[in-house]
C-alpha cells in the first residue's frame, strides 16, 4: 500500500514504499523494452510538467512515462515565460490548478518550492528537483539500476563523489541508501562538502583513492561549469587530477562495481571518457532507461491515490 | 492637564530594582510622585486608575523599528506602527532610516517627522543614515541630521564593507558625540545565505551564512572602536562567537552595546522544518546553543537591549520559496510576551527585564525615560505578564502580519499604555 498523495522527496518514504515503487518498475522495465509499450492506467487524467528550471533529460523521461501510462501530458516550459514577468510561484500555481491537472512534475531552482506549491493545489505534485534539497526520482532509479546490478539494495557500499554541496541527488541518495541500510561514502574537496555532513550518517573522504577502497558502487556527480574557476576548485584540471574519475581510482575499487553519473556529464572534469564509456562498469546509459520505467512506477501510484481511482477514495 | 493617580500597582522600576507595590502620581505628562503606599490620598480632582495589583513599569523603548513612510505605506504607516507599539506597551519606537527614499537627508528627516507626529500614538526617535544612500561610500550629513532630531546613525540591514569608510563614519561621529549603530554581518560572506549554516541548513538544501559572518563584523568592527574611541551600538547579535568579542570589547572598557531581537532568544533554525518564509530573518534564526547563549547573555547583562526588530512585510513578498521571499517579522506587538519568556523562565526578573526594554536603550540614545522617577516622562506599561493565549496574526494593529509567532500559545501582554500620561491603548 502506497498512501502518499505527493513525492515530494525521499525523506517522507519508508522502506516499504521504495520497495514498491522499485518493484513495478521492475515489471515497467519490461513493458517499455516491449513493441507495444502503451497501458491506460492513467487514461483520462491530466499530467504537467512545469520545469522553472531548464532540463531535457528528466522532462523527457517524464513525459515519456506519462505517455506511456496513457496520460494526457503538457509540457510548460516556465523558464521563459510569464513567471519571468514577475508572476509569482503561487500565482502561477493557482492559475494552473484551475485548470484541474491530476498530476504535476515540477522542478525549481529554490529548495522547498515545489512543496510551497503542493500546499496550493489539488493535485499530486512530483517533485522533479527542487534546489539543492532533494530529486527523489533520480534517487528512486539509482537505486533500482543499483539493485539490478548488485541482486540487492542493502549492505553494499556506495561511494558518491563531487558537488555533494550543491547537488540534490546527492541528498536524495545519501537519504535513501542511508534507509535501505547501505554504507554510504562521500568524497570531495571540503569546498563541495555540506556543513555538517559528518553527521548525515556517510563517511567523508577527501582522498579519492582512499574512498574508493572496496566499494560496490561508485556515483559521480556532475561540477557545475561556473564553480570549477577558482571559487570552488582551483581549476577543472586539477579538480580532473584530484577527483576525476579514471581508470587508475577506479581500480581502488571492487573489481566489480560499477559506475554511475545522473548526467549530462563533463567527461574529462569528473569522468575519463574510456571509464564513462566502458560497457563492463559504467551502467550510466541503463540509468536512464531507468529513469523511465521509475516514473512510469511514480505516477502509476500515485494515481491509485487520485479519488476515484482504484485506490482512492471516491 | 488635570492630575492621574495610578494606584493599586505592582511597581517595576529598573533604575532603582525595585519590584513591589505602590501608586504614581501624574501630572502635565510627567510622573510627579511616586508613592509605595499602594492607595495613597488623592489630589484634589485627580482621576484615578485602579491597576489591580498588575505590575506597572517604564513603557518600552524599541531601539529597532521599520516604518513604511515615506515609500511603501501599504506595509507600515506611522499610524499603524503607533497603534502596534501601544498595543505592545511599547511607548517609543527608534525608527530605522532604510525608507524609500532613504533618511540620508534632513528634508526626509523633517517630513517623516511631520507624518509620525500626526499620526503616531506613541513617541518616534529617529535615526538616520549612516552613509549617502546607505550605498557605504560617503557619511551622511551628521551635523545636519542631527539637528534636525536624529538621535543615532545606522545603514540599517546594509553594513559597512569598506573598513576605510566605517572608520571615518566613526571618528566623524564621535567628534559630534554621536552613537554609530551597525548592523554586524559580513556582506560578502553572508551573500549568498538565507539561513544560518548546519546540518539542519544542508538536509533543507538551503544555502547557509556561517555563524562567523557575524563574529568576524562585530571583531572588525570594535577594532576600529579601539581606534576611533566612537560610541557603537550593534543592533542584532545573535551568535556565541559575537558574544565574545562583546565581552573583549566590553572588557576593555570600549564604549559599545549590543541588542538582540526576543525572535533570536525565542526561536530557533528547527522552526524552518517546512520552509515557513515567515520565519526568514536577517540575521537567520540560528542553532540552538547559539539561542541559549544569547538568552544568558540577555540575562547575565552582556547583551543591553532587547528590541523588536519590527519588520513590515506584505502577504506577496512572503509568499514566495524561502530563498526568494522577503527578510523580516514584525515585533512590536510580540516583543513583551517574547521577553517576559526570560522571566517565565527564571532567568531574570521584572526589573532587570525592563532594564533591557526600557531603561538601557532610553539611556543610549539619550532619551530621559525608562524609569519610574519624580521628573520622568509618564510613558508607562501596565501589563499582566502571566495570561496565555494563542496569539492570532490577523488579530495584529500593523498592517503587515508576518510574525513567527502565529497560531503559537503566548504568556503576558500589555492591558494598558500610557505616553506623556495620554492612555493611548486599553485592551477592551
Amino acid at each position: 500500500m502506497f498512501a502518499h498523495r505527493h513525492l515530494l522527496g525521499i525523506e517522507g518514504l519508508s522502506q516499504p514504499d521504495i520497495l514498491s515503487i522499485l518493484d513495478l518498475a521492475e515489471d515497467y522495465v519490461g513493458l517499455s523494452r516491449q513493441r507495444d509499450k502503451k497501458r491506460s492506467v492513467l487514461k483520462g487524467l491530466t499530467q504537467i510538467n512545469m520545469f522553472f528550471e531548464n532540463s531535457t533529460r528528466t522532462q523527457a523521461s517524464f513525459e515519456l512515462a506519462g505517455k506511456r501510462l496513457g496520460a494526457d501530458v503538457m509540457n510548460m516550459s516556465v523558464a521563459s515565460s510569464s513567471v519571468k514577468k514577475g508572476e509569482t510561484l503561487i500565482d502561477t500555481a493557482v492559475t494552473l490548478n484551475a485548470m484541474h491537472p491530476d498530476i504535476l512534475v515540477v522542478r525549481h531552482q529554490h529548495s522547498g518550492a515545489v512543496a510551497l506549491l503542493a500546499k496550493k493545489v489539488n493535485c499530486s505534485v512530483i517533485n522533479a528537483g527542487d534546489g539543492r534539497h532533494e530529486h527523489p526520482t533520480q534517487a528512486l532509479l539509482d537505486a533500482l539500476t543499483i539493485r539490478r546490478h548488485k541482486g540487492r539494495l542493502h549492505r553494499l557500499t556506495v561511494a558518491i563523489c563531487g558537488d555533494i554541496n550543491h547537488s540534490r541527488v546527492a541528498r536524495s541518495n545519501i537519504i535513501l541508501l542511508n534507509r535501505m541500510e547501505n554504507r554510504v561514502r562521500v568524497i570531495a574537496p571540503p569546498t563541495l562538502l555540506p556543513n555538517g555532513i559528518g553527521r548525515m550518517g556517510v563517511e567523508v573522504f577527501d582522498d579519492m583513492r582512499k574512498g574508493l577502497e572496496g566499494v560496490d558502487v561508485v556515483m559521480m556527480l556532475r561540477l557545475q561549469q561556473e564553480r570549477m574557476q577558482g571559487a570552488f576548485v582551483p581549476s577543472s584540471r586539477e579538480y580532473f587530477h584530484r577527483y576525476g574519475l579514471d581508470e587508475e581510482k577506479l581500480s581502488h575499487a571492487k573489481p566489480d562495481a560499477i559506475v554511475m553519473h545522473p548526467g549530462p556529464m563533463n567527461r574529462g572534469v569528473e569522468i575519463d571518457p574510456n571509464v564513462a564509456d566502458d560497457p563492463n562498469r559504467s551502467v550510466i546509459q541503463e540509468q536512464v532507461e531507468m529513469g523511465v520505467a521509475v516514473r512510469m512506477a511514480v505516477l502509476d501510484l500515485l494515481a491509485r491515490n487520485i479519488p476515484g481511482g482504484p485506490g482512492g477514495a471516491s | 492637564m488635570s492630575a492621574l493617580v495610578l494606584r493599586n500597582a505592582r511597581l517595576i522600576d529598573p533604575a532603582t530594582g525595585r519590584d513591589g507595590p505602590g501608586a504614581l502620581l501624574i501630572r502635565d505628562g510627567l510622573i510627579e510622585d511616586v508613592s509605595h503606599d499602594p492607595a495613597p490620598a488623592l489630589p484634589e480632582g485627580a482621576a484615578l486608575v485602579d491597576c489591580g495589583g498588575l505590575p506597572l513599569a517604564p513603557g518600552i523603548v524599541d531601539m529597532r523599528v521599520f516604518v513604511g513612510e515615506p515609500g511603501e505605506r501599504h506595509k507600515e504607516s506611522y499610524r499603524s506602527a503607533g497603534e502596534a507599539a501601544a498595543a505592545g506597551g511599547v511607548t517609543t519606537i527608534c525608527v530605522q532610516p532604510d525608507t524609500a527614499p532613504p533618511v540620508d537627508d534632513p528634508a526626509v528627516l523633517e517630513f517623516a517627522m511631520r507624518r509620525a507626529e500626526k499620526a503616531s500614538a506613541v513617541r518616534v526617535a529617529p535615526m538616520a543614515a549612516l552613509t549617502k544612500g546607505m550605498k557605504g561610500r560617503e557619511m551622511a550629513e551628521y551635523g545636519f541630521l542631527l539637528d534636525a532630531g536624529a538621535l543615532a546613525f545606522t545603514d540599517a540591514s546594509h553594513p559597512v564593507s569598506d573598513p576605510t569608510v566605517f572608520r571615518n563614519c566613526l571618528d566623524y561621529a564621535h567628534s559630534l558625540g554621536a552613537l554609530v549603530v551597525h548592523h554586524p554581518q559580513d556582506p560578502a560572506m553572508a551573500a549568498e545565505g538565507c539561513v544560518t549554516e548546519s546540518l539542519f541548513a544542508s538536509m533543507l538544501g538551503l544555502p547557509g551564512v556561517h555563524p562567523f559572518a557575524e563574529r568576524i563584523m562585530l571583531e572588525r568592527d570594535m577594532a576600529l572602536v579601539e581606534i576611533t574611541g566612537a560610541r557603537y551600538h550593534a543592533d542584532l547579535v545573535t551568535t556565541r562567537g559575537a558574544l565574545d568579542a562583546l565581552r573583549r570589547a566590553k572588557d576593555r572598557g570600549l564604549d559599545v552595546s549590543a541588542a538582540v531581537s526576543h525572535h533570536h532568544f525565542t526561536l530557533n533554525e528547527h522552526d524552518l522544518a517546512d520552509y515557513p518564509t515567515f520565519f526568514k530573518l536577517d540575521p537567520p534564526l540560528r542553532e540552538e546553543e547559539d539561542r541559549a547563549a544569547v538568552a544568558e547573555a540577555v540575562a547575565d547583562g552582556l547583551i543591553d537591549v532587547i528590541c523588536s526588530s519590527h519588520r513590515p512585510q506584505d502577504e506577496e513578498s512572503k509568499r514566495q520559496p524561502f530563498e526568494v521571499a522577503a527578510y523580516g517579522a514584525v515585533g512590536l506587538e510580540t516583543l513583551l510576551p517574547g521577553a517576559l519568556k526570560l522571566f517565565h523562565d527564571g532567568a531574570m526578573g521584572l526589573p532587570a527585564l525592563f532594564e533591557r526594554l526600557s531603561l538601557a536603550p532610553a539611556r543610549r540614545l539619550g532619551l530621559p525615560g525608562g524609569r519610574l522617577a519624580k521628573g520622568a516622562p509618564a510613558d508607562l506599561v501596565l501589563f499582566d505578564p502571566g495570561v496565555p493565549y494563542v496569539l492570532d496574526r490577523f488579530s495584529l494593529r500593523s498592517k503587515s502580519k508576518n510574525t513567527p509567532f502565529d497560531r503559537r500559545l503566548m504568556t503576558g501582554r500589555a492591558v494598558r499604555t500610557w505616553v506623556a500620561g495620554r492612555e493611548v491603548f486599553r485592551r477592551g
